[in-house]
């Protein structure tokens, strides 16, 4: 228990909002991919966040140690068809099957993710201000 | 008064090692932002100190006279609550961003007062050694 475990905690967070944010970019890049077949088709994932409890304390109520990513989950929307015969990737009824990114979502998650990233790198920075004072003390 | 090192900077001692529990609480709060579920919590900073520097109590012991019941001790000596959420949201999340941001800057001012109070009274006890010519 000390201040050098907020970094851990900040830390944690940053890396976990970082993520959602490549998982933001990898969704909009593909925002208009198509394929020749429903299950080939391009769908949103979606990061899963969970709190880190302290494993020594154990009872609830310990303080949490951060936060960690369980897993990349696909979004379960139903995938767009539409109906393009001069595609190349179109199948034998001339359909092609878009993915189910939802760009107004993508973009929401987006500026989500970078606020809660700033507000971790602000306590990061306010941690190590207070440890440099507290190094200085008595001078 | 008797400069004794544990009464020589009163309870800054101990309200520095609470600001710091706090912080590192706060901290939590705003790394599990976007955590479905994940309920926020803060110290009672008050009751806490007042715990930690043997002030009295109010309160009376709950009695835990068969084992498996649950007694007040552990958790006077915790002093971590959950926040009241102000907005609920749909995934149960009770952290308001704001809330913490500010929290936490308050708290941070708070712990450099308690580093500073300790700071004159070193500088004082200074003084005295050396009688000002220093």
């Amino acid at each position: 228990m000390s201040l050098f475990s907020i970094f851990n905690v900040a830390g944690s967070g940053m890396a976990a909002q970082s993520l959602r944010l490549n998982t933001v970019a990898s969704n909009l890049a593909n925002a208009d991919s198509v394929a020749s077949t429903p299950e080939g088709a391009y769908r949103a994932h979606e990061p899963l966040f969970a709190a880190v409890k302290n494993q020594q304390d154990g009872g609830s109520n310990a303080v949490g140690e951060g936060v960690q990513v369980l897993g990349v989950t696909e979004s379960q929307a139903a995938i767009p068809s539409r109906y393009e015969p001069g595609n190349p990737l179109a199948d034998a009824d001339g359909y092609v099957y878009s993915s189910n990114v939802n760009p107004v979502d993508e973009l929401v998650n987006m500026i989500s993710a970078s606020r809660s990233y700033q507000n971790n790198v602000e306590v990061m920075n306010s941690t190590r201000q207070l440890m440099q004072k507290t190094l200085d003390l008595g001078k | 008064m008797t400069l004794t090192p544990d009464n020589l900077f009163g309870i800054h001692t101990r309200a520095l090692d609470l600001w710091q529990r706090r912080t590192e609480v706060l901290a939590n709060n705003l790394a599990n932002a976007d955590t479905p579920g994940y309920l926020a919590r803060d110290v009672d900073f008050r009751k806490v100190l007042a715990a930690a520097s043997g002030g009295p109590d109010n309160n009376l012991p709950l009695q835990a006279s068969t084992p498996g019941q649950v007694g007040t001790a552990g958790q006077a000596a915790d002093g971590l609550a959950y926040r009241v959420p102000t907005q609920p949201s749909m995934d149960g999340n009770t952290v308001d961003e704001q809330t913490e941001q500010a929290a936490f800057a308050a708290n941070g001012v708070h712990y450099q007062a308690s580093l500073s109070f300790i700071t004159a009274q070193i500088r004082m006890l200074r003084t005295a050694i050396t009688g000002g010519q220093s």
